[in-house]
């Protein structure tokens, strides 16, 4: 196992609110790979919803603010590609005219990760200690697909999970409809995505949906119940870190 | 202002400077005259000639182009009577006025109505020799001239191609540099049109499906002569 | 074409209602991608490629002045004449004037989007020439009066039926009885139709997918054989082409030649990639005697050194339509003007601006497999958000979205402040939601809960609880 590590859990402003899980979930998992986890006190958001409305003065304002919240940790780490992504990828970018923000958004960039890559690209976990007997199915959230390269790492620790039975989605790598606020802003088009993922989703015949993303699962799991599916959906860190007895999927009634 | 004149200076004010100093000028004019080629896949380059043969045959087949094999020279017009006869096309083509054509042995083959020339609207079958053949796709290259008529390759439902394969390349580069072998220096010196051929006419426009003879032929078989020799390039 | 992206949504929304427009674009959607990756399975060298490719291109427009000219001289030299349109008016006055010059009454075209774009055929019938669309899919559209809904597959959005109603109602001359419900008699009656237009055409117009510095030849890259007719047969071959096409040898030609049919049908190589040179040569016993090229920028060296000028690399390979989940659900009509897709929300905005065309850069969930399957690496979302940058900063954003965002983003740089909110509506939605775990309707969220439900929060903030920990000593 690696050496210990000190790092700062990016809660993201979606599991802050809505599935505080998922967060307790990357800890457990975290602190099973060594590390000691803190939560900088002075988050809130990553910022992506004003920087893809175009509004970049404010999405640099919080940026500047998670630059500083997050500043002296060994790694930082969110379960969420899409939030790890806009550190990673866009806030470099966002400082390109700024270069003493630039660089240090690029050092802060270097140590932040998708909380599944980081598990097994940096601390080497290979498996879990974890149970779920349920059929699961995957979908690969885009950012974390595309700007991440998080693709076999969830896969290979699911293959870890004691009674789960894996089913590979068909268009696993195709957009789920959510994209923040496109969702709300052209929900039409929204809709029509979410009804073929859904229709990917129920063809592989599992009993429960995993994604790296908790907006890709609000909009499965908002659409799944609509639709009066009873495929399950949960946050892959949930049944990684052995919670699948233990929490509600999304969207279930809690009484 | 003319027209000309306000393009060129737009595109070097969104470039920030004015006409290029002659030295930069030089650089790009000789990048040019170098020609280098940039990443060649090794699919092709890594055959030998006979091998590099095969993968034009097995890639021309690939996309419905029909290839017969044959000895030599002698056979050809023997070649030409056989297939149309199997496809059930009456034993009349248009034939290009190239002489390497003119000294295949016709005469053995009298029932054959070979016209020479362009290709006319009622033409049914064509037949035509080639520059070369690329190994890399499984395409001809033709190139127009007094002795090949590009009609010949367009206007018939039938296009027959005569190729060596001595003439069979790994890469369209390579084509290339045989067009600059034949044609010398200067853009004039170049043939009016070069035609890259990979298989017959298709198109996919209606419901995604693929029909053959959309315009162009949709039958184009290759004769192809198995002579020893080693190609002139690679 | 008149435009019609400022009714995007509308457009939308009737795309995705239309039932033969689902079944269509379904087969679309689904064989174009599995043809591009087995291609490029069968190509180890790909993304290699793709680097080089667009280096040569980033080169050529760092250079394009000194490219243009040397392109001119050698077109010149080859027997040819260069016209060069600023815009479009100035693009349709001279293939008119060309067309005139030759007499021409009837002229074929090839497929040819930047043709569609200074909308050519009207001008051309507005003085008194008819021009035939002769590539199968744009001769349906064509006879339908409709445009493109794909800039390589024009008739995409057609399934066989449309297509045989179509022929029965235009080709008045044959048998009303005939059989043409099927594709082979579909190809086989449009063959027959449009083989006389070929023969009869005085001039003959085509795009080109390459124009080559190198040697002043312009390349055409198609199937169907179509450009060939269109350009081998006529008096005057004239090609349309947009400025950027210019490549500097035959050998970047050849490494772009690689990625193009792969990128676009999957395809290792067309049926047809022709490199025209100039009119015919002496001796020659056909061809065209003359050989014009129209030169048109219509916007294009306005990006040159600009946040959009990556999009000059462009292809037209259409690999980022085939791929987009937006473009598949509403189909190409929806974007209103000649260029549909991830390229056509970028350079729409940047050919007709952004009010007319300002839902195409906004209607994306950024997910990127655009950019991931563009052969020469084009980064289409970020070209979409600074369009979307530019509409927020000219305060075009609608407001209840502009507004909304400052105050959560006003919010969101106060942690303290935020926290107890967050909390505060964990709590209520929590509770609200505990009993069904998730909300059919929710005040303000109509647009999310129209068609999908919202998942209620647990109940508290992480960091609320998170908070509880540390003080409970975990």
């Amino acid at each position: 196992m690696a050496e210990p590590a000190r790092v700062a859990l990016l809660v993201t402003c979606l599991v802050d609110l809505f599935r505080p899980s998922v967060g307790f979930a990357a800890v457990k998992l975290l602190e099973d790979a060594g590390c000691a986890v803190e939560v900088p006190r002075a988050q809130t958001c990553c910022g992506q919803p004003a920087y893809n409305s175009g509004d970049k003065e404010d999405a640099k304002a919080i940026a500047r603010q998670v630059i500083a919240a997050f500043a002296g940790y060994d790694y930082v780490v969110a379960p969420s590609g899409s939030c790890a992504g806009m550190v990673k990828a866009h806030y470099p970018e966002m400082f390109a005219d700024d270069p003493a923000m630039r660089d240090q958004a690029a050092e802060l960039a270097a140590r932040t990760y998708e909380l599944v890559s980081f598990l097994v690209d940096v601390r080497g976990v290979g498996t879990v200690a974890a149970a779920c007997a349920q059929t699961a199915t995957y979908h690969d959230s885009c950012s974390g697909l595309r700007e991440l390269g998080v693709k076999a790492q969830p896969r290979a620790l699911l293959a870890s999970v004691a009674g789960l039975t894996f089913a590979e989605l068909p268009g696993a790598e195709i957009c789920c409809g959510f994209g923040g606020t496109f969702a709300v802003k052209y929900p039409d088009i929204s809709d029509k995505m979410a009804r073929d993922k859904i229709a990917d989703i129920e063809a592989t015949g599992a009993q429960c949906v995993l994604a790296g993303d908790l907006g890709c699962l609000l909009q499965i799991a908002g659409k799944l119940s609509r639709a009066g599916s009873r495929v399950e959906a949960r946050h892959v860190a949930e049944v990684l870190a052995d919670m699948a007895d233990t929490v509600p999927p999304i969207g279930a009634t809690r009484e | 202002m003319t027209a000309r004149d306000d393009i060129i200076g737009g595109i070097r004010r969104s470039l920030g400077r004015g006409a290029l100093a002659d030295e930069a000028a030089g650089k790009l004019a000789a990048r040019i005259a170098a020609h280098r080629p940039n990443l060649i896949p090794a699919r092709a380059t890594s055959l030998d000639p006979p091998a590099r043969v095969d993968l034009f045959v097995a890639l021309a087949e690939a996309v419905q182009t029909t290839v017969a094999r044959v000895a030599s020279d002698r056979d050809v017009p023997g070649e030409v009577a056989r297939y149309l006869a199997a496809e059930n096309l009456p034993a009349e083509l248009a034939m290009a006025p190239d002489p390497g054509l003119d000294a295949l042995p016709w005469a053995e083959r009298p029932l054959l109505q070979i016209r020479r020339g362009k290709a006319e609207a009622s033409d049914a079958v064509s037949l035509t020799p080639c520059l070369a053949a690329v190994a890399e796709t499984g395409t001809l290259m033709l190139v127009s001239g007094a002795a090949t008529p590009t009609t010949l390759n367009f206007l018939p439902d039938t296009h027959i191609v005569v190729l060596r394969a001595s003439q069979v390349v790994a890469s369209y580069e390579d084509g290339w540099d045989l067009l600059r072998q034949r044609s010398g220096d200067g853009p004039s010196a170049l043939p009016r049109s070069v035609n890259f051929i990979t298989g017959p006419s298709r198109t996919g426009d209606i419901e995604q499906r693929i029909e053959l003879g959309a315009h162009g032929p949709r039958r184009l078989h290759v004769i192809l002569i198995d002579d020893a020799e080693q190609s002139p390039l690679r | 074409m008149e435009a019609t992206s400022h009714t995007f949504t509308d457009n939308a929304r009737a795309g995705l209602a239309d039932p033969v427009l689902r079944r269509a674009l379904g087969m679309a959607g689904t064989g174009f991608p599995a043809r591009r990756a087995e291609a490029i399975a069968r190509l180890p060298e790909f993304e290699a490629l793709r680097d080089q490719g667009k280096a040569i291109k980033d080169h050529t427009i760092a250079h394009l002045d000194f490219y243009l000219e040397l392109y001119e001289r050698n077109v010149i030299a080859a027997g040819g004449v260069v016209h060069w349109a600023r815009d479009a008016a100035e693009a349709r006055a001279a293939v008119l004037d060309i067309c005139r010059s030759v007499g021409a009454k009837v002229v074929t075209k090839g497929k040819s989007m930047v043709a569609e774009e200074i909308a050519l055929n009207e001008h051309l019938e507005a003085n008194g020439i008819t021009p035939v669309e002769t590539d199968l899919g744009e001769y349906i559209i064509q006879l339908r009066h409709e445009p493109p809904s794909h800039i390589i597959a024009p008739a995409i959005h057609l399934m066989k039926e449309q297509v045989t109603e179509t022929f029965r109602a235009a080709h008045t001359a044959l048998d009303p009885d005939r059989a043409i419900s099927e594709a082979p008699q579909l190809c086989a009656e449009a063959r027959a139709m449009l083989r006389p237009q070929f023969l009869a055409a005085d001039a003959g117009i085509t795009g080109a997918n390459f124009l080559v510095a190198e040697t002043g030849s312009s390349i055409i890259v198609t199937n169907e054989g179509n450009g060939d007719l269109t350009q081998i047969l006529p008096k005057a071959h004239i090609v349309v082409a947009s400025l950027e096409k210019i490549v500097p040898t035959l050998e970047d030609t050849a490494t772009l030649l690689r990625l193009l049919a792969r990128s676009a049908t999957g395809q290792e190589f067309s049926s047809y990639t022709t490199l025209s040179t100039g009119p015919r040569r002496p001796g020659d016993l056909d061809g065209p005697e003359q050989y014009h090229v129209v030169l048109i920028d219509n916007g294009r060296t306005a990006l040159i050194g600009g946040e959009f000028q990556d999009m000059l690399r462009c292809l037209r390979c259409a690999a980022c339509l085939n791929h987009c989940p937006v473009y598949t659900a509403i189909g190409g009509h929806a974007y209103g003007w000649v260029y549909p897709g991830p390229m056509g929300a970028v350079l729409t905005p940047a050919l007709i601006g952004l009010d007319e065309a300002g839902d195409l850069p906004n209607a994306s969930s950024f997910c990127g497999r655009c950019e991931s399957v563009c052969p020469v690496k084009i980064p289409l979302p970020k070209m979409m958000r600074h369009w979307r940058e530019r509409q927020f900063v000219q305060g075009k954003a609608p407001p209840v979205y502009r507004h909304g965002l400052k105050c959560w983003a006003w919010v969101a740089r106060r942690p303290g402040l935020y926290h107890e909110l967050v909390e505060l509506k964990a709590r209520m939605l929590g509770w609200l939601g505990k009993r069904r775990g998730r909300f059919r309707a929710l005040p303000l969220a109509g647009a999310w809960t129209k068609m999908r439900d919202m998942p209620a929060p647990e109940g508290r903030s992480f960091q609320s609880l998170w908070a509880e920990r540390q003080r409970a000593g975990k």
